[in-house]
Parts: structure tokens; C-alpha cells; sequence
């Protein structure tokens, strides 16, 4: 900002070579406003592109709002012949199996974030970490097709019954693990994405225990602490925030991921209360029907995206503020 | 010294660390289970005829996926070519400017959300904003439908390796008396050359792979086409409807296109990092 020279020191020299600079400076501050403007411009595609999503998918699925009111939201049913819609099977698919995915990811990121930064030997973290972010970056379809071809006929042989005989002959949870066992179902989709998101949570984990003063971890040590006090009382209290965020941010990869769920889930669209049985998600729901589907069908299909919409917005916005609140109470450099 | 408490505690201890050991290795096991059936399965499917037949007709033998892998390649080398220009640009002005003013902290936090948005629903819009408009899906669509998902990462990498680059370097630049666009592109944006490299290599990875958003946009082609005005064929959507299918040649096939997504997504993935920590050390 201030690097420019003014016009009145540049004319207190000699007059010609004086004249050019101002020149000069004045070509270049209108360059830099211009290239402030540009780069504004780019920046604010992404805001742009946020309205317009957040605009089609309303316009879209007015049509559908007008018919079955908020209603739509608790509607059971979902009947494409005689044009009848409702969102709760899918909203159950879309929660029930990102809970299950919480349930079992939380504490493996946890364990494997730990394990990087308390445990691991020097030499080893970065091959370690690198292949936690390949686990990542393994498309979403393989996870499907790797849940369907080889995970499923495995959980339905020896996984269901065994979840069947312990589990299922529980009191009140028993009729969760009761039905057929194929294999595919709310259940086997909740355990493909706890694989999917359990490397962004522990990568989340990972970066934010790192951000613990040394000075705090290593007095804890001193006073005789176990790697395990240490964790428990020092990092986890001091990160507090940052991992509810990767938390989060890992539920909010969950409810939208498509792919994976669509390749496991059954996509019935039935509401039957056990996790064997086969349900639907959100997404599945739109991966499935989509292309085929005709004008008011299309309508109660974006009603579903803007609903997926919301609720990612909001947990996704929720664990943004989380991490960045974490980062700033803690001081960290960014 | 009270051994019953001292006893509990390395109880405790030894479990969480034992704990934390076997979900590192349950991690591990998973990627490797992948990788392995990914090859068993793939490498059976691999040929010649792969790389040069178009997709076989429900039901028949042979066949190949020279339609889709061209498809995909138009498609994301298009989406990155929009994507690249946009994410820099909008780095550098999170980056320079950023400290500035409140829309760059909003665009920020946009940014932060788009990163991780469902991308299906990036496939919604698009289909809302110009295939429904048109009337009919296209490779173009498809195209756009990624670079939505590829702008926030490129956007994110460039703010943050712009933002690693000395405060000093800066001002030696501003105090030869440099103008702002100079600094930022010749000196700025030079010296975090490798990182800006690696968040393009990454989004490039990122929407390789990606399903859902071309489901909607540029949906599939049964045959050879190279016009991105029409339905493409493109590789997630061919290995989706093949995984699903009844049929044995189509199930190897989607086998064989999968081995193919994957090592490109896992090569990317590893350049990215080996560009970026050769230039970082050097």
C-alpha cells in the first residue's frame, strides 16, 4: 500500500525524469486497482456459486413445497406413480447411517491421531500420514464397489449373525439387528463410510494435537504423566474444539456422500426398523431416480438436495467455526 | 509408593496406546484390503481392447473403455483448465488482500464450506442451471460440474502457500518500489511456485474420481464422441452402471476402469507431495 511514491516528492527533483515517474506511478496504481478488482472478481465465484445453488435447488423444489407444505419433511411415503412424496425415509437412511459412521470412525481417528503424534517413531509419521491421506483420497465409487463385491457377502456370512446373536437378543435394541441378512443395508453403509471419513477426521485430529505447546506436553511428562494421562488430560482438553470440528467435518462428508452409500444401502424405499434392512439416503435416493425422473418427481428430488443442503451447511458452518475458534483461543499460527 | 495406583495406571495406559496401535493398523489393513482387491480384480480386466473398444452393449462379450477414458480425460482436462486461472486468482486475493476487507473473510469461510459440500448437490445445480436450460446433458456440464468442486481447493492451497512465503521477501519487492500486482504475481506467487503446483495437482486428483456431480450433467455415452456439447461418456458413471449390472463383462470392466481411477488418483496424489516437500527442503 505505501510503497508508492507521491506525486510531491517525485516533483520536488528534476523536473523531466520527475514527470515520467509520476507517470510511471500512476500507470501502476491503476494497474493494482484493476488487479485488485480482477482478483475480487475470481474470489467471489465461489460466494456466487454458494447464492446459486442455494437458489436453483429452492426455485426447483418449490413445486413440491407448494404441494405437501412443510409436511414434506415427516411425509413416509414415496410413491413416483401416483406422485406422492416425502422425505423421511430418505432423511432416516442419510442420519442413520452417518450416526453409524460417527460411532465407529470417532474412535479409530482418534487411536490412529494418537498414535501419530505420541506414539509413532520419527521415520515412521510420514509414511504413516502419507497413507492415512492416500485412504483419503481413494475415490468414493471404490469404496462402493469394494462394499458391495467383497465387504457385503463377508458381513452377511459372518458379520449379521454375529451381531444377530449377541447384540440382537438385547431388550430394546434387539430389533435393530433382527431380519434378513444379505449383506446390504443401513447397516454395511454405515460401516463403508466410517472408512470413508475416518482418515479426514484423524487427519483433523492429527493436525490440531499438533498444535499443543510442546512445553505443555512435555511438563505433563515430566511430573511422570503416561502417554495416556497426557493425552487425556492435556491434549484432548486443549484441542477440545478442534476435534469436535474434525468431528463434524467428518459428518458432514457422511450425509453427503454418495457414491459409497448408493453401492451398499439397498436402495428400498421402505421404512422398516432395523439396520440389516435395505433403506435409502438422501443422496442415494438422487443418484438413483434421477435421470429418469419426470417433471414433479424432479421437484420432490431437489426438495431432497436442498434438504442434504441444509443440514450439511449447517454442520459443516458449525465445524468451520469450531476449528477456527480452536485455532485463534489457542494462538496458533495459520 | 501406592502400587495398586501405579498398576492401573499402566494398565490404562498400555490399553489406550495398545488401542490406538490396532485402529492405526485396522486403518492400514483397510487401505491395503482395497489396493488388493482393486489389483486382483483389475488386472484381470486389463487388456489392449481396454484402451482401444468402446463399451460393449448390454450382455455382450469383449469391449473396452477407449469411449470413457477419453470422455474423462476431456472432461477433467477441461474442468481444470477452467478451475486453475479462478483458483489462483481468487487465492491471491484471499492472500494480498484478504486482511483487508469482510467479503474476503466471508469468501473464506464459503470457500471452507464448498471444500467439503456434498457434490451431488454440485450436480444438482448444474443440471438446474443449464441442462434443464438446454435440454440436454453435456460433456461441457460435466465439466463445470468439477471445476466447482476443484476451485475451493485450488483456492485454499494457493491462500495458504502465498501466505507461507516471508513477510520480508515482500518487502524487499515493495521497497524497489515494485506495484502490488508485480509483487503478488512475480514474486509472491513465483516463490510459492511448488505449493500452488500441488493444490492444482490435488484438485486434479479430487475430481478425478468423482461420481456423483456427472451423474446429472454429463451423464454417459454408449459410443465414441468427442464433442463435449453431447452426453459423455466419462469413467465413474461407466464403472457406476457396470458395478450395478447383472452382467460379467460388465462387472470386469468396471473392475478394470476402477484399477485405472485409482492409480491415477493415488500417483497425483503422491507427485503432489513429492513436488511440494522437494521444492520446500531444497
Amino acid at each position: 500500500m505505501s510503497s508508492q511514491p507521491t506525486a510531491e516528492s517525485l516533483a520536488a527533483g528534476e523536473h523531466s525524469p520527475a514527470a515520467s515517474m509520476i507517470a510511471i506511478a500512476r500507470r501502476q496504481q491503476l494497474q493494482d486497482f484493476w488487479f485488485h478488482k480482477i482478483t475480487m472478481l475470481f474470489s467471489l465465484v465461489v460466494l456466487f456459486a454458494l447464492i446459486g445453488i442455494i437458489a436453483s435447488l429452492i426455485i426447483k423444489a418449490v413445486p413440491t413445497f407448494q404441494k405437501f407444505g412443510l409436511g414434506f419433511v415427516w411425509r413416509i411415503e414415496w410413491d413416483i406413480v401416483n406422485e406422492e412424496f416425502g422425505a423421511l425415509i430418505s432423511i432416516f437412511g442419510t442420519l442413520a447411517s452417518a450416526t453409524i459412521a460417527l460411532l465407529i470412525a470417532v474412535p479409530l481417528s482418534f487411536g490412529i491421531a494418537l498414535f501419530l503424534t505420541e506414539n509413532c517413531p520419527v521415520w515412521l509419521r510420514r509414511p504413516l500420514g502419507t497413507a492415512v491421506e492416500l485412504l483419503a483420497a481413494v475415490p468414493s465409487i471404490i469404496y462402493g464397489m469394494f462394499g458391495l463385491f467383497v465387504f457385503a457377502p463377508l458381513f452377511a456370512e459372518y458379520g449379521q449373525p454375529a451381531l444377530q446373536s449377541t447384540l440382537g437378543q438385547m431388550p430394546v435394541i434387539g430389533s435393530l439387528f433382527g431380519g434378513a441378512m444379505n449383506g446390504i443395508g443401513i447397516l454395511a453403509a454405515g460401516l463403508i463410510l466410517a472408512f470413508m471419513i475416518l482418515p479426514f477426521i484423524a487427519a483433523v485430529m492429527r493436525d490440531v494435537f499438533e498444535i499443543v505447546p510442546p512445553i505443555l506436553r512435555e511438563s505433563a511428562y515430566g511430573i511422570g504423566c503416561t502417554t495416556w494421562e497426557v493425552v487425556r488430560h492435556v491434549v484432548l482438553p486443549y484441542t477440545q474444539k478442534g476435534v469436535i470440528g474434525g468431528v463434524m467435518l467428518g459428518l458432514g462428508r457422511a450425509l453427503g456422500e454418495t457414491m459409497a452409500v448408493t453401492f451398499v444401502i439397498g436402495n428400498s424405499q421402505r421404512l422398516v426398523p432395523s439396520l440389516f434392512a435395505p433403506g435409502s439416503s438422501i443422496a442415494s435416493t438422487l443418484a438413483n431416480e434421477f435421470a429418469e425422473a419426470g417433471d414433479f418427481h424432479l421437484s420432490a428430488l431437489f426438495a431432497l438436495g436442498f434438504l442434504l443442503f441444509i443440514i450439511t451447511f449447517v454442520v459443516l458452518a458449525l465445524a468451520k467455526l469450531l476449528i477456527v475458534r480452536n485455532e485463534k483461543s489457542k494462538g496458533a499460527k495459520t | 509408593m501406592n502400587n495398586a495406583l501405579y498398576q492401573r495406571r499402566k494398565f490404562a495406559n498400555t490399553l489406550g496406546v495398545g488401542l490406538s496401535m490396532f485402529a492405526m493398523s485396522l486403518g492400514l489393513f483397510v487401505l491395503l484390503w482395497i489396493l488388493f482387491i482393486l489389483f486382483k480384480n483389475g488386472i484381470a480386466a486389463l487388456d489392449w481392447a481396454m484402451f482401444t473398444q468402446s463399451t460393449p452393449a448390454p450382455g455382450s462379450e469383449g469391449g473396452g473403455l477407449a469411449n470413457a477414458i477419453v470422455g474423462s480425460l476431456l472432461i477433467v482436462g477441461f474442468s481444470t483448465v477452467i478451475s486453475t486461472p479462478v483458483g489462483i486468482l481468487a487465492g491471491i486475493y484471499l492472500a494480498e488482500y484478504g486482511d483487508e476487507s469482510s467479503t474476503a473473510s466471508i469468501t473464506r469461510f464459503v470457500t471452507d464450506i464448498m471444500l467439503s459440500a456434498p457434490s451431488i448437490i454440485l450436480g444438482l445445480f448444474i443440471y438446474a442451471i443449464l441442462v434443464a436450460q438446454v435440454k440436454h446433458f453435456s460433456g461441457w456440464a460435466g465439466s463445470l460440474a468439477l471445476s466447482l468442486i476443484a476451485i475451493p481447493v485450488v483456492v485454499r492451497t494457493t491462500e495458504n502457500m502465498l501466505r507461507l512465503v516471508p513477510g520480508s521477501l515482500r518487502e524487499a519487492a515493495f521497497a524497489l518500489g515494485a506495484p502490488r500486482w508485480k509483487v503478488a504475481t512475480m514474486v509472491t506467487l513465483r516463490a510459492a511456485q511448488a505449493g500452488v503446483v500441488t493444490g492444482v495437482l490435488l484438485a486434479l486428483a479430487r475430481i478425478s474420481g468423482e461420481t456423483a456431480p456427472l451423474l446429472f450433467t454429463a451423464l454417459n455415452n454408449q459410443f465414441f464422441s468427442s464433442d463435449m456439447n453431447k452426453p459423455m461418456s466419462n469413467l465413474p458413471v461407466v464403472i457406476f452402471q457396470f458395478a450395478m449390472s447383472p452382467y460379467d463383462n460388465w462387472v470386469r470392466l468396471a473392475w478394470g476402469g476402477a484399477l485405472l481411477i485409482t492409480l491415477t488418483v493415488l500417483v497425483l496424489n503422491i507427485v503432489a507431495r513429492t513436488v511440494f516437500s522437494d521444492k520446500v527442503s531444497s
